[in-house]
């Protein structure tokens, strides 16, 4: 077979369906990292316009450009869609469209997980949208302070549809992360150990595992918040027990990881993009990965930075003020490895080296006001003025926008195979850099002169008038800038002529594929020795095109990959994607419809909504199980691999443990709310505790044990080809005691809801339940296929994943009962 | 940044410092990108050696070196804004509400202003915050720093004006549709205005 049949063939299996069809079916992880970027840019515009009305009403003092409860929109929208909605999909998209292609492989895990995520953010960023042509969009602020977003004091539809519009995009955001965390651990070249990884694949990992600890905290605090708006459960009512500086710690807690979640990503870009304009390689790759790591732990230590003036006594406060200022380091070993690498090789002046100078400029003048605000008097002085304004978008524009760009630049003769021939980039370049300053510097100023953030109007007489319209007119600029770079990237696409393949001399595997790449990717999966294969073995391009690698034999209409060992990269197992398909879209409109009916309160729509997402899951789940050939497989170069589903530990299982992962942070949050409002919130004790029952509390214990004892028994048999009844009897007794239990002291708890300490043992109770139920119908699924026997009979796999889900499911049922039942007596 | 009261002047002196450290910085940083361009490098420099300069040096000595200072310089100066008690300190009780302030004080009970805030100059007062309804902020910026207002919780700021006039205070924390007219003077009476002021109270 030459190279032109393998092209064909290997195209015809991997291609999506042509026409609209193919955009709803499509999960080829190409498709679906453009879709994203593409809707994300247009949320970039939009919320870019937002901007502009906001710098609009800003330009003269007692504006009557829009009225308050307008302008509250406008900025409440702005943040919200610049972070939501922009920033983490776009950087989705990236690693969704980039990280196959640098890690050597065909696709990323979960090919239908990336469409899922994809139709959950276009759903929820429409639901957000139409809120706001509707004059319904939240105006708390983006970062939702109650009492003012509770419904007493925001009465409307508005800031519901922040919490079950924003918390509908997490969905998706967590979906992407699992994916990057297995995709990076199991899915590369053989030969690419950890340490031979492109950077910017330790820079995702990085910031997908920090999205899994981050954003449970808020995903918990906006469900709280909801329960109270709609049930009137008081968490954040001082009055009965709550509290509303609980929402602050659930929010940062998610909020300053949120910015690192966004710079890493950034980072990336610039150690990827530096060294190749630099022509060399980047200086000390492992105190860079050293650095993001310790820069993803830190920024979990600082949450309290945002609220130094909630008055927290001042012991707690040095500890966070110097976690804050200790962030710096890392990220000053960052800035001085990237000029060292600038040293140490000859720099090019291209264009996405300019947006990294830049970059440059922008990110470390908002990198030192960062650690002026991490002082805490200053921080008093300073906190919620314009000078934050402008400082966070130093960092967010600067550390974010501006390196994407050069991304972008960098990456485009990668995705259209095209060379640009007009120099639009560079003009719009210096209107972005020179608006951008304009507009934000000045607006330190007025900052300290004290003007607040998200005022409306402000007198004339406070001086700020001159400094207020230079900041606008050069924030119009920017906007320009911007605008001709959408119109040079539109031109690109249309007119500009075909490059050559590796236009900048990179190393990394992106590069050796013909350009716009292939549905595949690669026509073989090459053998990675190198952390720049490409410049190694300028050759390398051809090989892979020649089929000299693993699974250059297309076979069956199958569309295959390897997994490797995740440290030493060393071949484990062969994969088989599923191919189009519809089911993502559909799973995720069943997941938008249950969320929509708990927003227009409309809540019988919410269980047949979760009727659908059930049944469609357990379809989704069904249509993998079987493997389509048995026993050991040859993937090329005389090596035989297992496949990937009869391995003990699958794709699956690694996907459910990282899954499990955001799902106990989130557990976590809930206990530290427990234990924030009884030691720290007002108005506690309660008056009605929630008694002891033995009986619920033995129930629930006995059966929690019986469970996870089941699936052990049934996962040992299932590894010896024995029969599993015993395993799944005894587990399916023991959930159904574990969710009586549970269902006895939920109906109890309900009780007691009109007191933060009772809907808090509510919440906890019937995370519990939700997780039993979970275990059970998993279990059955695992009873159905062993029923129907046969080739169908539950794979050892299969019968792992269950037992993961169990033992969480059991672990949680004990606790949450511990500490629900016993709660009386720890007075 | 014209501050009128020894906690507000300690903070703009810290502003200035941090300003002149950060420009340096700047310049620094600056001038190493420009010299990447202008120069030609060196032949067979050891990698061990960059990294030596580059990571142990500029990005792991040097901001730890600086951090460390500029964070001590910032818990002594926050340590000496703290309320403590004394004799000569005044205590008042300030109520955010959307969207106005009330005042009362110890030294008068059942003494309430509206909008407008009365201590003594040249003594240091205490003013105790909370809020009836949504999170506020209280924030008089030539006196000093700001802190929140918050519903079930008292919150206590020590300002301190130097001498007697009126100063002008806000709301400091989105509160709503009337955040931006959220404002409230504070009036700093010499030792014989504040007893005519209690005086008055007393009647």
């Amino acid at each position: 077979m030459n190279a032109l049949a393998r092209h064909r063939a290997l195209s015809r299996i991997w291609s999506s369906e042509p026409g609209w069809r193919g955009v709803i079916s499509t999960v080829n992880h190409s498709d679906i990292g453009r879709m994203f970027l593409l809707v994300a840019t247009l949320f970039f515009l939009i919320g870019g316009v937002l901007a502009m009305l906001i710098r609009t009403q800003l330009a003269t003092p007692h504006s009557a450009f829009v009225a308050p409860a307008i302008y509250d929109q406008i900025f409440t929208m702005h943040g919200t869609i610049m972070m939501f909605l922009f920033a983490i999909p776009l950087f989705e998209g990236a690693a969704v469209y980039l990280l196959p292609k640098l890690l050597g492989t065909r696709d990323l895990a979960y090919p239908r997980l990336s469409a899922f995520g994809f139709w959950c953010y276009v759903f929820g960023g429409l639901m957000l949208v139409f809120a706001m042509l509707a004059g319904l969009a939240p105006d708390s602020g983006w970062f939702m302070y109650p009492p003012l977003s509770s419904s007493a004091h925001s009465p409307g539809v508005n800031a519901d549809f922040w919490l079950i519009g924003v918390t509908f995009v997490e969905v998706s955001a967590i979906a992407a992360a699992v994916e990057i965390c297995v995709s990076i651990l199991k899915f590369r070249a053989p030969g690419m150990s950890l340490d031979l990884m492109p950077i910017f694949a330790w820079y995702a990992l990085v910031t997908a595992l920090m999205i899994l600890m981050g954003f449970p905290p808020l995903i918990l605090g906006s469900i709280l918040l909801e329960l109270e708006r709609a049930f009137g459960f008081p968490f954040f009512e001082s009055a009965l027990g709550g509290s509303p500086l609980l929402w602050q710690h659930l929010f940062w807690l998610f909020g300053h990881p949120e910015v690192y979640i966004i710079f890493l990503p950034a980072a990336g870009v610039i150690s990827t993009v530096l060294p190749v304009m630099a022509r060399t390689a980047l200086l000390g790759y492992r105190w860079v990965v050293a650095a993001a790591v310790a820069l993803a732990f830190l920024s979990f230590g600082l949450w309290v930075h945002h609220m130094f003036a909630t008055g927290i006594p001042h012991m707690g406060l040095a500890f966070f003020s110097a976690a804050s200022t200790l962030v710096a380091v890392p990220t000053g070993i960052q800035i001085f490895a990237w000029l060292g690498t600038l040293w140490k090789g000859r720099p090019r002046l291209t264009l996405p080296m300019l947006y990294i100078i830049g970059f440059f400029l922008t990110f470390v003048i908002g990198g030192l006001t960062g650690v002026m605000v991490a002082i805490v008097p200053f921080d008093w002085q300073a906190h919620d003025t314009a000078f934050v304004t402008a400082h966070l978008h130093y960092v967010l524009f600067g550390g974010f926008v501006f390196p994407m760009l050069a991304g972008l630049y960098y990456w485009l003769p990668q995705i259209t195979g095209r060379k640009r021939f007009f120099r639009i980039g560079e003009m719009a370049f210096w209107l972005i850099f020179l608006g951008f300053n304009g507009a934000f510097l000045a607006m330190h100023w007025v900052g300290l002169l004290g003007q607040r953030r998200r005022i409306a109007w402000y007198p004339e007489d406070a001086g700020w008038t001159a400094i207020n319209l230079f900041s606008s007119i050069s924030s119009f600029v920017m906007a320009i800038g911007v605008a001709m770079v959408v119109f040079d990237i539109a031109l690109h696409a249309l007119l500009a002529i075909r490059g050559s393949r590796n236009p900048w001399g990179a190393g990394t595997l992106e590069w050796a594929m013909p350009t716009p790449p292939a549905a595949y990717n690669f026509a073989s999966i090459p053998i990675v020795g190198d952390r720049e294969p490409l410049a190694r073995d300028p050759e390398l391009a051809n090989k892979i095109a020649r089929g000299e690698y693993f699974l250059g034999a297309p076979r069956g209409g199958l569309r295959e990959t390897l997994t490797v060992d995740a440290a030493s990269g060393n071949p484990e197992a062969l994969v088989i994607f599923p191919g189009n398909s519809t089911l993502p879209i559909a799973l995720a409109a069943a997941t938008g419809a249950a969320f929509l009916g708990a927003l227009i309160r409309a809540y019988w729509i919410v269980p047949i909504a979760l009727l659908f997402v059930v049944g469609l899951s357990l379809r989704w789940g069904w249509s993998q199980r079987e493997a389509a050939y048995p026993g050991l497989q040859n993937v090329g170069r005389a090596t035989l691999l297992p496949q990937a589903i009869d391995t003990d530990r699958s794709p699956g299982w690694w996907g459910s443990a990282f899954l499990l992962l955001a799902d106990a942070v989130l557990y976590g949050s809930l206990f530290f709310g427990y234990a924030f409002l009884w030691t720290v919130g007002p108005n506690w004790p309660p008056p009605q505790w929630l008694s002891l029952s033995v009986l619920e509390l033995a129930l629930g214990l006995i059966g929690a044990a019986a469970a996870a004892f089941g699936l052990h028994v049934a996962a040992r048999a299932a590894s010896r080809g024995a029969s599993l009844w015993r395993g799944l009897f005894v587990a399916l007794a023991g959930s159904g005691m574990t969710i009586a239990a549970l269902a006895m002291t939920l109906t109890r708890a309900g009780q007691l809801t009109d007191y933060a300490y009772g809907a808090t043992m509510f919440v906890m109770i019937a995370y519990a339940l939700i997780h039993a139920a979970i275990a059970a119908i998993m279990t059955s699924s695992l009873v159905y296929q062993t029923l129907r026997g046969g080739a169908a009979c539950p794979r050892t796999s299969n019968v792992n994943i269950v037992r993961l889900w169990t033992d969480y499911a059991a672990f949680v049922a004990a606790t949450s009962l511990i500490a629900t039942q016993f709660s009386s007596y720890l007075t | 940044m014209d501050p009128a009261g020894p906690a507000a002047a300690r903070i703009a002196t810290l502003w200035w410092t941090m300003l002149a450290g950060s420009a340096a910085i700047f310049a620094l940083v600056m001038l190493l990108l420009l010299i990447a361009y202008r120069r030609t490098p060196a032949p067979h420099q050891s990698e061990r050696r960059q990294e030596r300069f580059w990571l142990y040096g500029l990005g792991l000595a040097f901001p730890l070196v600086t951090l460390a200072a500029l964070l001590i310089y910032g818990l002594v100066l926050g340590e000496t804004l703290l309320p403590k008690s004394g004799e000569k300190v005044v205590t008042v009780r300030a109520e955010a509400r959307q969207w106005s302030w009330s005042f009362g004080y110890a030294d008068a009970a059942g003494r309430r202003t509206q909008g407008v805030l009365h201590i003594p100059a040249g003594r240091p007062v205490n003013v105790e915050i909370t809020s009836l309804d949504v999170v506020h902020s209280f924030w008089a910026p030539r006196l000093a720093g700001k802190l929140d207002a918050i519903p079930g919780q008292v919150n206590v700021l020590r300002i301190e004006a130097a001498a007697p006039g009126e100063y002008h205070g806000v709301g400091a924390e989105f509160s709503g549709p009337g955040y931006s007219g959220d404002a409230f003077t504070v009036i700093a009476h010499d030792a014989a205005g504040w007893d005519a002021f209690l005086g008055r109270a007393k009647e």
